[in-house]
């Protein structure tokens, strides 16, 4: 059984006291994890002994640099149960998923435009053919999205003329069966999270699959809460792309990917143009490298990538079981605690079933940002907010909330000193007529 | 713990954001503006109107949601620049946004007097993620009363 305390040896951050000198509580990796010392170490010595700019350079280092940055595709390929070839390095989820929609606008416009015109050649005839979309195609995606995976698909959706459509979530915080029937005939893409960043709600991906599949629409999975937190194998989950971010997933900051199955990436037009992702230039025109290249333009964050091949290096050490296995007791402990404080209510499901540990919760007549300050101070670091995903709290009939999110590193002492946080919220901000008032 | 957070939440504070003045949809009304703070998701509407001659501050209202500070702030404003010309209420909002640059400080006393209850935010400006809070209602009434002397 994975030993939280030890685990949290590792992540110096962790040992740091707040606002005069109290522990440090830290409970928002949903929004970012903390970084052990293997992968600020794995950062640290790219720099000092192999930095150089990769795929160019016949220099020694250059070599050296290029093995480590395909190393480490290799690694996090693996840690996905993906290939290589179809892991294309962003600089977070976000990007990884605006590469996706891009690539969907780039030959629609193509597309639509006059035969035989230069707009009409800017995409292959194969990416055409897959992804161009029309006018009445239908994208649908949840109300549990982050932005990141609904604002780019409303933008492709206004620019294409294609339409926006949704699953619903229910009072509970997750995806209502019921509404799947929106996947039909003219759906294109299905953009779905593998699970809430709110609700913390996992995703039945498989009967979206199958529903997607018996269509013929595309799967973008948004992998960005799930990837650090239990097993995630994207080949078996049979999605078409997918995408998560480093910095969740005990990495540094900078670094993404994009997963894409080998024949999609190899059909989709590039996003991104300009050094690196091409193989032949001219003044009038360009052929661009096979994927993964193909995506990535630019001098790349080669020693990010280095650093999230050590922290997939480093949860999979843990094993990935054992990860979802403690952090489901942190979901419990969470939940059963927070039941036990009168007025607080969970936005999401109450047991811990199909369930991560991100619990965002609302106290009656405190504010969000308030229940924040008062765990603040007593070294307590939550999130508070509509944590980039709106349409979500709207549903559940909330602004904002306040949330709670663990990782590998939770110890049960930590959920114990948030609970105890939370009765001081109630008690500092009780009405002075209620008892023990401020 | 509760020192820190004593200071912060003076019990001005409290009160007003318990009981709020000026809450309310006006429906005659200058100017309007509408406010938001993205990263917790607070909002504010106001309207203003001004007398005839477009010099002094009639009616102030304004809905919305938000954390303690943010309403409160909003509560205190509207006690201070109610009835007020135009251009107190200017050099108010003035007083309160160097208030809320000072991290913690304290004016000087001629700008403290003036802020009244206002005053009872210093601490709020030790927290950098709580000034928009309180500055919410602020920017609100400034970019309301551009409008309102647009149209006197
Ligand atoms: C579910 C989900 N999707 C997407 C994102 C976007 O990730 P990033 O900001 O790293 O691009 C996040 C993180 O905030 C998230 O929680």
């Amino acid at each position: 059984m994975l030993n939280p305390d030890t685990v949290k040896a590792d992540f110096p951050l962790l040992g740091r006291t707040v606002r005069g000198g109290k522990p440090l509580v830290y409970l928002d990796s949903g929004a970012t994890a903390q970084k052990p010392q293997q992968v600020i170490d794995a950062e640290l010595r790219f720099y000092a002994e192999t930095n150089a700019a990769v795929h160019r350079g016949a220099h020694q280092i250059a070599e050296e640099a290029t093995e480590a940055y395909e190393t480490s595709r290799d690694v996090v390929a693996e840690f996905v149960g993906a290939d290589a070839a179809e892991i294309v390095w962003t600089k977070n989820a976000t990007e990884a998923l605006n590469l996706v929609a891009y690539g969907f606008l780039n030959a629609s416009l193509a597309a639509a435009a006059a035969p035989g015109s230069a707009a009409a050649a800017a995409v292959t005839p194969e990416a055409i053919q897959r992804y161009a979309l029309v006018p009445g195609d239908e994208i649908v995606l949840s109300e549990a999205e982050h932005h990141a995976n609904l604002v780019p698909w409303q933008q492709l959706a206004q620019k294409t003329g294609a339409t926006l459509r949704w699953i619903s979530v229910t009072a509970q915080g997750r995806l209502d069966p019921e509404t799947f029937s929106v996947i039909g005939e003219r759906t294109r893409i299905l953009a779905i999270t593998h699970a809430s960043n709110v609700t913390g709600a996992i995703t039945d991906v498989e009967a979206l699959v199958a529903r997607a599949r018996k269509v013929g629409a595309y799967v973008v999975l948004d992998a960005c809460q799930t990837a650090a937190h239990m097993p995630v194998d994207l080949h078996a989950l049979d999605v078409d792309f997918a995408a998560f971010s480093a910095h969740k997933m005990v990495g540094p900051t900078g670094v993404g990917a994009l997963y894409g199955r080998h024949a999609l990436l190899e059909d989709l037009p590039p996003f991104l143009t300009g050094g690196s992702m091409v193989e032949v230039v001219t003044m009038e025109t360009t052929s661009f490298m096979p994927p993964p290249q193909r995506f990535e333009a630019g001098t790349q964050m080669v020693a990010q990538v280095v650093g999230f091949a050590a922290a997939v290096k480093y949860l999979r050490e843990l094993g990935m079981d054992q990860v979802a296995a403690h952090e489901s007791q942190m979901t419990q402990r969470l939940l059963e605690g927070i039941s036990l404080v009168p007025g607080v209510r969970v936005l999401g499901p109450e047991d811990a079933t199909d369930r991560l540990a991100v619990v965002a919760f609302e106290v009656d007549g405190v504010h969000p940002h308030d229940v924040g300050q008062v765990l603040d101070d007593a070294g307590v670091a939550v999130r508070v907010g509509h944590h980039c995903a709106q349409p979500i709290h709207r549903r559940l009939g909330v602004h904002a909330s306040a949330r709670a999110s663990a990782g590998v590193y939770t110890t049960a002492a930590d959920v114990d000193a948030f609970i105890a946080g939370l009765h001081e919220v109630r008690r500092f901000f009780a009405a002075p007529s209620d008892t023990g008032g401020h | 713990m509760a020192d820190a957070m004593e200071q912060l939440y003076q019990q001005v504070i409290l009160d007003h954001a318990r009981v709020r003045q000026g809450e309310g949809e006006l429906t005659e009304y200058g100017g309007e503006s509408f406010q938001i703070n993205p990263t917790c998701g607070d909002q504010v509407t106001l309207r203003v109107r001004l007398d005839p001659k477009g010099e002094r501050i009639q009616a102030l209202g304004w809905t919305g949601q938000g954390c303690s500070i943010s309403q409160a702030s909003l509560s205190v404003m509207h006690e201070l620049v109610l009835d007020q010309p135009v251009a107190r209420a200017e050099e108010l909002g003035a007083h309160f946004r160097e208030l809320m640059a000072a991290r913690g400080k304290e004016l000087d006393s001629a700008r403290l007097e003036a802020l009244e209850d206002a005053s009872a935010f210093t601490g709020v400006a030790r927290y950098p993620a709580r000034i928009k809070c309180a500055l919410l209602g602020w920017m609100a009434l400034r970019d309301a009363l551009v409008q309102a002397r647009g149209r006197a």
